[in-house]
């Protein structure tokens, strides 16, 4: 970094006609504080919060309305570039990494909410709003913005869309895209469509759908159209804490089959509890081996009716306490502790990998039982905290990179870890996306057809492969040079 | 338990490019939304039958050829349903390629998030698989919803997982003359509020005691029990939720009509000229059918833009 620095001074030396044609061009149709070559920035934005390293930035734009990010893609193309769009870089796949110098479209700056329109139960929000400053200013309507994901603190709307963004809450009210009536996008071509809209029922194909998720693959989005979610009346959140983990997770199973949906059900183990415990000082038993974070909400009588049923399947699966926030301050502390989780990681070791892996949830004991053989057998220590009631593991194997060969290790786990989620039933990625992290799994899970399809969709968006190649799908633009298993930047969330 | 006949045997039915236009003939109960098939296209059946019911997972695994009465029947019996409108001789396949929603898509969302996995025979005769099995999945291109609302012109569905919900412990239609606005505003999540413009329908759905507290907000404001819903017109025309309390000002042409309050859904008793397409998203409509149909032999004469 300190190379970067010396090399920045450098740079500010420089006159403009030193600089190559292409940022003379951005520059001129942004503005000169907005388009930024420095070798510093260029590395800050060469990384996202996943483990891979090795990316490499042409130019940083830092566009504040769509005109400005169609002059970015139209100029990008003519200079041969590829352009990369990002929102808050919290992403954990790698899908914000660029790879071979393409002009990469920061959208931080895009962060006004346009419009909070009640009676149709939308907002319109630039892709650079802040997940829980969209929800803050929420409150005095009584709704909120329901995809929560750990890292709503930081992370962007536009960066929600572009992975199809989850969160504890989506156990009840679905992930990003149930959440997205429409979405403004420059394309490839620099031609800016609006995909989907307000109505109820947007005429032809859903292209909003399927660019949900896409990870800046088929464009950039300009303006959002949201759902809100009326906030529930009652909430009720409980602890309940188990002497096995195989109990926790037969709990959970035991919930759904009991035919309620509760809003969250979240699961930490000993290790992660008794990390964050120590964090955070949330309350948790810390000589629990699993503990259950489980949320009901909607009107009073159903809260009472559904917790009684939690309470019911808890005691049958051996919960040894059983602990219902008594206000808001209490679960407020109770969720702080949650969500705080891999903060509360680097006082264990100072890596951690992870997975996103879902898998049905009925299967959650065998699984569970499965993944901690797994790091047994590779000596590696492995924490679990994640959406139990959708199956969405996030197993985390803790380590220290120094130690030799550690890393060989974890990748052979982590394989294995991906290999017993889909025996099981299960898919890849529950939330995190695919980037370029899991691109090498993507033909485990899907055949050359399934994966050709993908790919037409793609191309129908960009034809000429130009918007985040080499991203999602294994074949395509390869970004050769990446490297995995760096240490876990500051402030990753899950 | 079981398809009526397997997914290979549906792609060899539906064939490769050689083998000419095609389509599947469900309940045909929809073939005016977008078009007919062209004449003399092929009909092929899709699998029936369910594969797999699983009600501690909330998924079923089911034939696209399978009625959705049937279906839900079926999942009734563990008090369980999904979102799919109930439509008598439809099949869950052409619900799905069709995409309309339910009159209940104000609490219980849109056919759209019902899809999780699909599996398909492409343009060229392979069976394709979209999405995954799971309740969560963001692995991959989310095809799934590409495949709902398409009339069946990306690809022939097989078998489609799905995602299901409880059956509510109580429900109960109020019926009387009450500005529909009042009630969305008053009401938590009601199931269905519809409004002809004069008579107010509201279906509640919930445990007991919810339905009788939100049935009495509906009786302070002069709602009774009543029957629900009413006979819906056959022709419907989508927008803003707001716009449906100005729509038959806007529209004289619509006739009488009822409007779903809150989700901007209008049911007509004649049709209602829609907004065109803008050309860069039709030209983007027309791409997708390309790379997916070179030679639209799937389902030709059917236009997803012309619904």
């Amino acid at each position: 970094m300190r190379d970067a620095l010396r090399d920045d001074a450098v740079m500010r030396r420089r006159t403009r006609t030193d600089r190559n044609p292409l940022v003379v061009a951005l520059v001129k149709a942004l503005a000169p504080d907005r388009v930024d070559d420095r070798p510093l920035a260029r590395r800050l934005f060469a990384r996202d919060a996943s483990v891979i390293t090795g990316g490499h930035t042409g130019v940083v734009c830092h566009p504040t309305t769509a005109a400005e990010v169609q002059a970015c893609v139209r100029i990008a193309r003519a200079h041969g570039r590829a352009i990369v769009a990002r929102g808050s870089g919290t992403g954990l796949a790698g899908g914000a990494v660029p790879c071979n110098e393409p002009v990469v479209v920061v959208t931080t700056k895009m962060n006004r909410i346009i419009d909070i329109d009640i009676a149709n139960r939308i907002a319109w929000v630039e892709p650079g709003v802040v997940n829980l400053d969209l929800t803050r200013a929420l409150v005095p309507h009584g709704f909120h913005f329901a995809p929560d994901p750990s890292s709503q603190q930081s992370c962007s709307i536009g960066g929600n869309v572009a992975n199809n963004s989850g969160g504890p809450h989506c156990l009840a009210y679905g992930v990003t895209s149930a959440h997205v009536l429409a979405v403004e996008v420059v394309l490839a071509d620099a031609s800016i469509v609006m995909l989907g809209d307000v109505s109820a029922e947007p005429i032809g194909y859903d292209l909003r759908g399927v660019f949900v998720g896409s990870e800046g693959t088929m464009g950039i989005a300009t303006r959002i159209a949201v759902r809100l979610t009326p906030n529930p009346p009652a909430v009720r959140t409980l602890l309940l804490d188990f002497v096995t983990v195989r109990d926790a997770a037969a709990a959970v199973s035991g919930i759904i089959a009991a035919g309620v949906v509760p809003a969250a059900i979240e699961m930490m183990d000993a290790a992660i509890t008794r990390a964050v415990e120590q964090y955070v000082g949330a309350g948790y038993p810390v000589d629990a081996a699993a503990v259950l974070l489980v949320e009901i909400d909607g009107l009073p009588g159903g809260v009472a009716a559904e917790s009684a049923i939690v309470e019911r399947v808890g005691r049958e699966n051996n919960a040894r306490t059983i602990r219902v926030a008594a206000n808001e301050v209490e679960r407020a502390l109770l969720w702080k502790g949650r969500k705080n989780a891999f903060g509360a990681i680097a006082r264990i070791k100072p890596n951690y990998y992870l997975h996103d892996t879902v898998i049905p949830r009925t299967k959650l004991v065998e699984v569970l039982e499965q993944v901690y053989e797994i790091a047994a057998r590779h000596d590696l220590l492995v924490m679990n905290v994640f959406h139990a009631g959708d199956g969405n593991l996030h197993p985390l194997l803790v380590y220290d990179a120094r130690e030799p060969g550690i890393i060989e290790r974890v990748h052979g786990a982590g394989a294995e870890i991906v290999a017993v989620s889909l025996a099981a039933g299960g898919v890849l990625s529950g939330e995190h996306g695919v980037g370029l992290e899991k691109r090498k799994f993507m033909t485990k899970q899907f055949s050359a057809d399934d994966l050709d399809h993908q790919n037409r969709a793609r191309r129908a968006f960009d034809p000429d492969n130009v918007m985040n190649p080499g991203k999602v799908l294994p074949s395509g633009a390869s970004c050769g040079d990446v490297q995995h298993l760096d240490a876990m930047p500051e402030g990753a969330w899950v | 338990m079981g398809l009526s006949r397997t997914l290979a045997d549906f792609a060899d039915e539906v064939g490769a490019v050689g083998a000419g236009p095609v389509c599947v003939r469900g309940g045909a109960t929809q073939w005016d939304i977008g078009g007919s098939p062209d004449h003399g296209v092929r009909e092929v059946p899709a699998p029936s039958g369910i594969v797999a019911f699983q009600p501690a997972e909330m998924t079923v695994r089911v034939g696209a050829g399978t009625t959705v009465d049937e279906l839900h029947d079926i999942l009734a019996r563990q008090r369980q349903t999904t979102v799919l409108p109930a439509a008598q001789g439809a099949t869950v396949g052409g619900l799905v390629v069709v995409g309309r929603n339910g009159v209940r898509s104000l609490r219980h969302g849109p056919v759209r998030d019902v899809l999780l996995q699909a599996r398909y025979v492409s343009a060229d005769g392979c069976l394709v698989t979209a999405g995954g099995p799971t309740v969560k999945n963001v692995t991959g291109f989310d095809l799934c919803r590409l495949l709902v609302g398409s009339l069946g012109t990306l690809g022939l569905l097989g078998e489609l997982i799905l995602r299901t919900r409880p059956l509510p412990e109580a429900q109960v239609w109020l019926v009387g003359e009450a500005d529909p606005w009042v009630l969305v505003g008053r009401l938590y999540r009601p199931a269905c509020v519809l409004s002809d413009g004069r008579t107010t329908w509201v279906q509640l759905e919930g445990y007991r005691d919810d339905v009788a507290a939100q049935a009495a907000v509906c009786r302070a404001v002069g709602l009774v029990e009543g029957a629900g819903p009413p006979m819906l017109p056959v022709h419907r025309h989508a927008g803003r939720p707001v716009d449906t309390t100005t729509f038959a000002a806007r529209h004289p042409e619509a006739g009488g009509f009822i409007a779903e309050i809150g989700v901007g859904v209008v049911h007509t008793t004649h049709a209602v000229t829609r907004r065109p397409v803008p050309t860069g998203v039709a030209a983007l409509q027309r791409r997708l059918r390309v790379e997916f149909d070179p030679t639209s032999r799937l389902n030709p004469g059917r236009d997803p833009l012309a619904v």
